[in-house]
C-alpha cells in the first residue's frame, strides 16, 4: 500500500489517507474534478513487533496550552498518554502502548468532541475487580461517527446495513467492508452493531438447527434433567424433522458425555458422524486411520514392535502424532477389525482419536529420567488418561503434564495443563494451539493429587454441561460470563453448589467405559458393517497409491489420469 | 421392470446407509425406520470424489429426506440425488424396494 502523490510535502503511512487519496484520483480520472484531498486524520493503532500501540490526534500536545495525563507501568510495558484541550474538557490527542484496548473509543470521543468524563485519567488507569468501566457507550454517538476510517463507515451506515438485513459480522464486512482494512474498529463496530440489533429487537437465536429450538447448553440440561437415553426420544419430547448432521452428532455427544454407552448401539449409531460411526478417522480418500492409546506416551519395545508389524502386514503409512502416539493411514473398512482384532490382542486400546472426547495426555519425561525434573510427570499422565480416555465432550480435549517449570511438555497449550512444581501440582485451563492459539489460565496451585483430580473433574463437566457444540474450552473461556474469576469459584469455591453433582456425573461416565474397538470385534452382528459392500467382498477398486519417501500414499488425480505411473498393488 | 436382490431387510440399520454393487455400480442405500422409507444413490461423492456416500449421516431439511456427505458435509435429496448446497450437482438416484424381506434395487 503506498500513497497516490505527496501531499503537503507529507508521507502518511497508512491505510485510510491512502484509500482516501486513491478515491479522489480514480474520481478525476473519470472526469470528476469536485472531488479533493484535503487531509487525513492520522489516528491508527498498529502491532509493532507484537506489541499492541495506538496513536490518536495530537497525539504529541502540540496543541498550544493542552494538558496530558500519563500512565506508566514498566512491568507490564503498558504507557498511556491522554492530551486534553486547555480547559480540560475535550480529548485531543492520545498515545497507547503495550494496550490499545481503548482505542475505539477514545478515537470516537477525540472526532466527535464528546465532553470527557469528570475524571478523564480513569479513561487510561487499569482497571480493578469491581470498579465499572469508563468509556462511552455506543448510544452517544453521533450517526455521523466515523467507526471505520480505513473505508469511512459511520454508525449511520452500519445502522442501515442492520435494518436491510445484515445481522451478524460476517454480513456487515461484505455489506459495508467496515472493519475489513486495519480491523481496529472490530470491536466498535460489533458494539454498534449488537445495539442496533437490540433496539430493532432481535433477539440472538440460539437453536442448534432447525430440528430443536434448543441451544446445545439446554439439550443437555434436558437429557440430564430428564434422563432422556436415546435420540428418538429427544426428538419425539423436544424436535421436529428428523435431524440433522448438527443435531445428530450434537446430540450422540450429549448422550455419550453421561450415559456413556456404546456409541455403536443400534439406538446410536445413526447419531455418529464420519469418524464416530467406523471408529476411525476417515481420510480423503475415503479409507481410515488407525490411532491406539498410547497413555502419556509412553510404550515398551514390545508394543512398539506390534504396530509396526501391523503397519507392514497392511502396508499402512506410518506417522507420528503430536500427541506422542502413532498414526496408521490408508486401512480399508474391511481391514479396521482385523487390524484392531491384532492390536487388542496386544494390549492396545482404542484412542478415540476419531471422538470429540478427551484424546491424549502428553508427558515430558519427568523427575524419574530428567536431571531436572520435580515430580514424576509420565506417572500422571498415564493416570489422568486412563481416568479420562473416550470422555465424550463438545469438542476435542488435550491435556499434558509437565515434570518441572520448563515445560517440555507444553501444558499450557492444553485444555488442561499440569505442571509439577516444589509444593505439588500446578492446574492450568483451557488453553489452545491450533486455529487461534491461546495460552492456559492458571486455575489452582500446589495442589496435592486429589484435589487436583476433583478439581479436573468439576471443570470438564462444567465445560460438558455448558459449552456450545464444536466449541473448545479456550473459546468457551472468553464467552464465560465472569470469565476465570467465574470458573474459579465454581470449581474451587463450589459457589453453585454443583460440586458434588460434577464429580458424581464423572465417576458415572468412568464407571461406563469400554473398548468401543473390542466391544465391536466380539459382535458378529456390528462387523458385517465393516465391508466396502454389503453383498460382495471386493473392495473399494477407485483407490490408488503410489510410492513417496518409502510409503504409499493416495494418488493425486492427475497420477491417476497417467497409465505410465505404476500404482500400488493393495493388500487385500 | 427387472429387479435384483442386493441384501436381506435385517442387513438395514435405520438411520444409516450401506453399499451395494450393482451392475458395476457403487450403489449407497439409506433406510429411514421412523419413516419406513427406503432409498437408493450413487456411492460417489463428486464434489469429494470418493464412494463414501453410503457413509454418511440421515436426516431431514424441511419435509426433503436427505443424506449428508461424510467427507464435506454437503447435504444431497434422498429421492432426487439435487445437492441442497450446490444446485449444479446431481447424483445418479436408483429404484429400491423391499420384496419378501429382501432390498432390491431395479436391474
Amino acid at each position: 500500500m503506498g500513497e497516490c502523490a505527496l501531499w503537503g510535502g507529507r508521507i502518511f503511512g497508512l491505510v485510510a489517507p491512502g484509500y482516501a487519496m486513491a478515491k479522489v484520483a480514480a474520481a478525476h480520472i473519470v472526469g470528476d474534478k469536485s472531488e479533493r484531498f484535503i487531509g487525513a486524520d492520522m489516528s491508527t493503532k498498529l502491532k509493532l513487533m507484537g506489541v499492541d500501540v495506538a496513536s490518536i490526534g495530537d497525539a504529541h500536545g502540540n496543541t498550544p496550552g493542552s494538558q496530558s495525563y500519563a500512565y506508566n507501568d514498566d512491568v507490564s510495558q503498558v504507557y498511556k498518554r491522554l492530551v486534553v484541550s486547555d480547559d480540560g474538557k475535550k480529548l485531543l490527542g492520545a498515545v497507547l502502548v503495550g494496550d490499545a484496548e481503548a482505542y475505539g473509543g477514545l478515537l470516537q470521543m477525540m472526532l466527535n468532541s464528546i465532553d470527557l468524563p469528570e475524571n478523564p485519567e480513569a479513561l487510561i488507569l487499569p482497571v480493578l475487580d469491581g470498579e465499572a468501566v469508563p468509556g462511552l457507550g455506543v448510544d452517544s454517538l453521533p450517526d455521523s461517527a466515523v467507526i471505520c476510517s480505513c473505508y469511512e463507515v459511520t454508525k449511520g451506515q452500519l445502522q442501515a446495513a442492520v435494518e436491510g438485513g445484515a445481522t451478524d459480522m460476517a454480513m456487515i464486512k461484505a455489506e459495508t467492508q467496515a472493519s475489513t482494512g486495519c480491523g481496529g474498529c472490530a470491536a466498535l463496530t460489533k458494539q454498534v452493531v449488537d445495539a442496533e440489533l437490540a433496539n430493532l429487537g432481535y433477539e440472538v437465536k440460539t437453536d442448534i438447527c432447525e430440528h430443536f429450538a434448543y441451544s446445545r447448553k439446554e439439550l443437555a440440561d434436558i437429557i440430564r434433567v430428564t434422563k432422556i437415553k436415546t435420540f428418538d426420544e429427544l426428538l419425539d419430547s423436544h424436535g421436529t424433522g428428523h435431524g440433522c448432521e448438527i443435531c445428530k452428532p450434537t446430540a450422540g455427544s450429549i448422550l455419550a458425555s453421561y450415559w456413556n454407552e456404546y456409541v455403536l448401539k443400534d439406538e446410536h449409531i445413526a447419531l455418529q458422524d464420519t469418524n464416530d460411526i467406523y471408529l476411525g478417522n476417515m481420510q480423503k480418500d475415503g479409507t481410515y486411520s488407525v490411532v491406539p492409546r498410547v497413555a502419556g506416551g509412553e510404550i515398551t519395545p514390545e508394543k512398539l514392535i506390534v504396530l509396526g508389524e501391523v503397519a507392514k502386514e497392511f502396508d499402512l503409512y506410518t506417522k507420528v502424532t503430536g500427541g506422542q502416539r502413532i498414526d496408521l493411514f490408508g486401512a480399508q473398512l474391511h481391514e479396521l477389525p482385523l487390524i484392531w482384532k491384532k492390536l487388542v490382542d496386544a494390549g492396545f486400546e482404542t484412542g478415540h482419536a476419531y471422538g470429540k472426547s478427551v484424546r491424549t495426555v502428553k508427558s515430558c519425561v519427568g523427575s524419574t529420567w530428567c536431571r531436572y525434573g520435580v515430580d514424576d510427570s509420565v506417572g500422571l499422565a498415564i493416570e489422568i488418561e486412563d481416568r479420562y480416555k473416550g470422555l465424550r465432550s463438545p469438542h476435542k480435549l488435550k491435556f499434558a503434564v509437565s515434570g518441572c517449570t520448563r515445560e517440555c511438555a507444553e501444558a499450557q497449550s492444553k485444555d488442561v495443563g499440569i505442571i509439577a512444581t516444589e509444593n505439588g501440582w500446578n492446574l492450568y485451563v483451557c488453553g489452545n494451539g491450533g486455529m487461534r492459539p491461546r495460552h492456559t489460565d492458571l486455575l489452582a496451585k500446589d495442589l496435592d493429587k486429589e484435589t487436583l483430580i476433583k478439581y479436573i473433574d468439576r471443570f470438564l463437566m462444567f465445560y460438558v454441561r455448558t459449552a456450545d457444540r464444536l466449541q473448545r474450552t479456550s473459546v468457551w473461556l472468553e464467552n464465560l460470563e465472569g470469565g476465570l474469576t467465574y470458573l474459579k469459584q465454581v470449581v474451587i469455591e463450589d459457589s453453585l453448589g454443583l460440586a458434588d453433582e460434577l464429580e458424581a456425573e464423572m465417576a458415572s461416565n468412568i464407571g461406563n467405559y469400554q473398548c468401543e474397538w473390542k466391544t465391536t470385534i466380539e459382535s458378529p452382528e456390528k462387523l458385517k458393517r465393516f465391508s466396502h459392500f454389503i453383498n460382495s467382498d471386493q473392495p473399494d477398486s477407485s483407490l490408488a497409491y503410489v510410492v513417496e519417501r518409502d510409503q504409499r500414499r493416495p494418488a493425486r488425480p492427475e497420477e491417476r489420469n497417467d497409465n505410465q505411473i505404476e500404482t500400488v498393488e493393495l493388500v487385500d | 421392470m427387472n429387479w435384483t436382490t442386493v441384501c436381506k431387510q435385517e442387513d438395514l440399520t435405520s438411520g444409516t446407509g450401506l453399499c451395494a454393487l450393482h451392475n458395476y455400480e457403487q450403489v449407497a442405500i439409506f433406510y429411514c425406520g421412523r419413516t419406513e422409507s427406503l432409498y437408493a444413490i450413487s456411492n460417489y461423492d463428486p464434489i469429494g470424489n470418493a464412494y463414501v456416500l453410503s457413509r454418511g449421516l440421515m436426516g431431514s431439511v424441511g419435509e426433503e429426506p436427505v443424506m449428508i456427505s461424510p467427507l464435506y458435509k454437503q447435504r444431497y435429496n434422498l429421492e432426487t440425488g439435487v445437492c441442497l448446497d450446490d444446485e449444479e450437482t446431481k447424483i445418479k438416484t436408483y429404484d429400491v424396494r423391499i420384496e419378501n424381506g429382501e432390498v432390491q434395487l431395479a436391474a
